[in-house]
């Protein structure tokens, strides 16, 4: 794992590590980076659609609840106007389909990062604590079929990082 | 990108001045056919020079909008800041062609007639506010106002250029207090210029609906400009799709806003059925309107927000373009549905016509040639103004960040 003072060397050194081959690695910098991923190669993740589905949902079930309590279970006659009246039903209609999304957003974002996660090996090495404040960190995992022990570790060096650790898992 | 020279910023001048000649050819023609309209058939010109006077003010008052907030906020999105200016340095172009709007307020705005106002109660206490003097002072403060906003935040950005930062803190009191003025005039405006025409109708959304509307029209323009511009140097090594997706995903949020100002007029006017509110909605939903109505809200809200929403789109300009290409043609088509069921199809404002009879669809060809003649003329200064500066404010205080390659926003 290797240390990098700005969030443009750490991208820059992920490019250059999948440049050389490395798929299996992950980054960690304490804000978000927009760069990170695209250079990390990281396949499009399934949230968008499922925060788009739990917005259709909540919008329905909106919708549906009061359909079925102004129309069906409890209709009143409000100045004569219909039972129907579809421009009543669109705010709470809205708020539900916001709730569905934001739900399923919340939910997901959890659920696909396999969250909480209160042991990761990376925490073994004592400088990443600063991750969450001010370092940006590459790791290449053992797992990656070009990862050597050693031509990984002169590699990461290559990199011009602030330091390089092993972390032990 | 690290050190950009000023002199290498400016717009591609060949292909500017191609846009000019042929901004100019439009005007003419749309000028002549404007002037045959004016002769023959007064009253469809000076309805149709509205509708499509009201676009173009649209995109130079929202680009003067977002010139301000993006003073007010920084980030990245100043990159776009040029474009905003030289919108807004079309301002006095379009207090020029205000002119004819002022000669046709005889037959544009029912309250300017006295027997009229005299057989109406609510025209006879609506007076004091609206009347023809009252009327000229009030637009002639707002294009003032307007005018030396615009001009003094880019005579500041200027000397930004030139090294003085003593203007930064300074551009950006100038942004808070003008954005102040720029609502209050606009929303007056609003209601001055296409509210008034049906005098007994009123709402208090109005003035929102009006500049939420400038902003969508300016985004979509930046982005016609800027997908014009990313192909030629300059803008080709500055602009990334980061800057474009910043971009979409205002034009998505105006799309929204726009949906929710209307619904919220519709549902409170449908909610509270009152006989001052309701003839608004009823013209608009009858006599073959309706279909101009389900025509805005499938293409003014429903397909670009399923559009805008997803992210490949919004950084792919050559596509983006597109839909904000279309969403200025549907702003023309809204501003339409505001003024023109408000006159019979003759053209006549049907407040002056007696026993006022409804309204049916109709289009003119003078609403084709009004929007050449005014946006070829408007399209010419835009472009001129365009190509007096750097393309890229350089010495912006956010512009590094705007062009680093792990850029904000």
């Amino acid at each position: 794992m290797a240390e990098f003072e700005t969030p443009a060397a750490l991208v820059a050194a992920t490019e250059q590590a999948r440049l050389h081959g490395y798929r299996q690695m992950d980054a960690y910098s304490p804000m978000p980076v927009e760069e990170l991923s695209e250079a990390l190669g990281l396949r499009r993740t399934r949230l968008p659609r499922l925060v788009l589905a739990g917005g259709v949902l909540g919008g329905l079930a909106g919708y549906g609840l009061e359909y079925w309590s102004q129309v069906i279970t409890y209709p009143l006659n409000i100045g004569g106007r219909p039972f129907h009246s579809w421009p009543h039903f669109i705010p709470v209609t809205f708020e539900t389909t916001v709730l569905g999304a934001a739900l399923a957003a919340f939910v997901g974002m959890w659920a696909l990062n396999r969250l909480p996660q209160p042991y990761h090996p990376v925490f073994n090495v004592p400088a990443f604590a600063r991750a969450s404040v001010d370092r940006f960190f590459l790791c290449i995992e053992a797992t990656d079929p070009k990862f050597d022990r050693h031509a990984t570790w002169k590699f990461l060096e290559s990199l011009h990082p602030a330091g390089v650790s092993e972390v032990v898992a | 990108m690290a050190d950009p020279r000023p002199d290498t910023l400016f717009a591609p001048a060949a292909d500017v001045d191609l846009a000019r000649s042929r901004a100019l050819r439009a005007a003419a023609v749309g000028l002549a056919a404007c002037a045959i309209g004016f002769v023959i058939d007064r009253d469809h010109f000076y309805r149709a020079w509205l509708i499509a006077y009201l676009l173009f003010l649209g995109i130079a008052l929202g680009s003067m909008g977002l010139l301000m907030i993006q003073h007010l906020s920084g980030g990245a999105w100043g990159v776009f800041r040029r474009i905003f200016e030289a919108s807004s340095r079309t301002l006095p172009l379009l207090a020029l062609l205000f002119l004819p709007i002022v000669l046709g307020m005889g037959t544009l705005y029912s309250w300017t007639h006295a027997d009229r106002v005299q057989a109406d109660e609510v025209l006879r206490h609506k007076a004091a506010y609206l009347n023809t003097g009252f009327f000229l002072l009030r637009a002639f403060v707002y294009f003032a106002g307007w005018i030396l906003i615009a001009w003094t935040m880019t005579r500041w950005s200027r000397r930004q250029d030139e090294g003085d930062m003593s203007v930064n803190l300074r551009l950006q009191y100038l942004a808070g207090g003008g954005i102040v003025f720029y609502t209050f005039a606009a929303t007056f405006a609003g209601i001055d210029w296409v509210m008034s025409i049906n005098p007994h109708w009123f709402s208090t959304l109005f003035g929102f609906m009006f500049i939420g509307g400038h902003g969508l029209a300016a985004l979509s323009f930046t982005i016609v400009v800027s997908t014009f511009l990313v192909r030629r140097a300059p803008m080709e090594h500055v602009l990334r799709p980061s800057h474009f997706h910043d971009l979409g995903k205002l034009s998505l949020a105006f799309v929204m806003l726009w949906a929710y100002f209307n619904f919220s007029q519709y549902m409170l006017v449908y909610a509270a059925n009152l006989v001052e509110e309701v003839p608004y909605f009823i013209a608009r939903i009858s006599h073959g309107w309706q279909y101009l109505a389900l025509f805005l809200v499938l293409f003014q809200f429903a397909v670009p927000f399923l559009l805008l929403l997803q992210r490949d789109l919004k950084r792919m300009p050559y596509r983006l373009v597109w839909v904000s290409l279309a969403l200025l043609v549907v702003r023309y088509v809204d501003l339409f549905m505001l003024v023109s069921p408000e006159f019979a199809p003759t053209g006549a404002n049907l407040h002056l016509l007696a026993g006022e009879p409804e309204s049916r669809l109709f289009v003119h060809w003078l609403d084709l040639a009004a929007p050449l003649a005014i946006g070829g003329l408007w399209l010419w200064m835009f472009f001129t103004q365009l190509a007096q500066r750097p393309l890229v404010a350089f010495a912006d205080p956010y512009l590094r960040d705007a062009l680093e390659t792990t850029g904000g926003h």
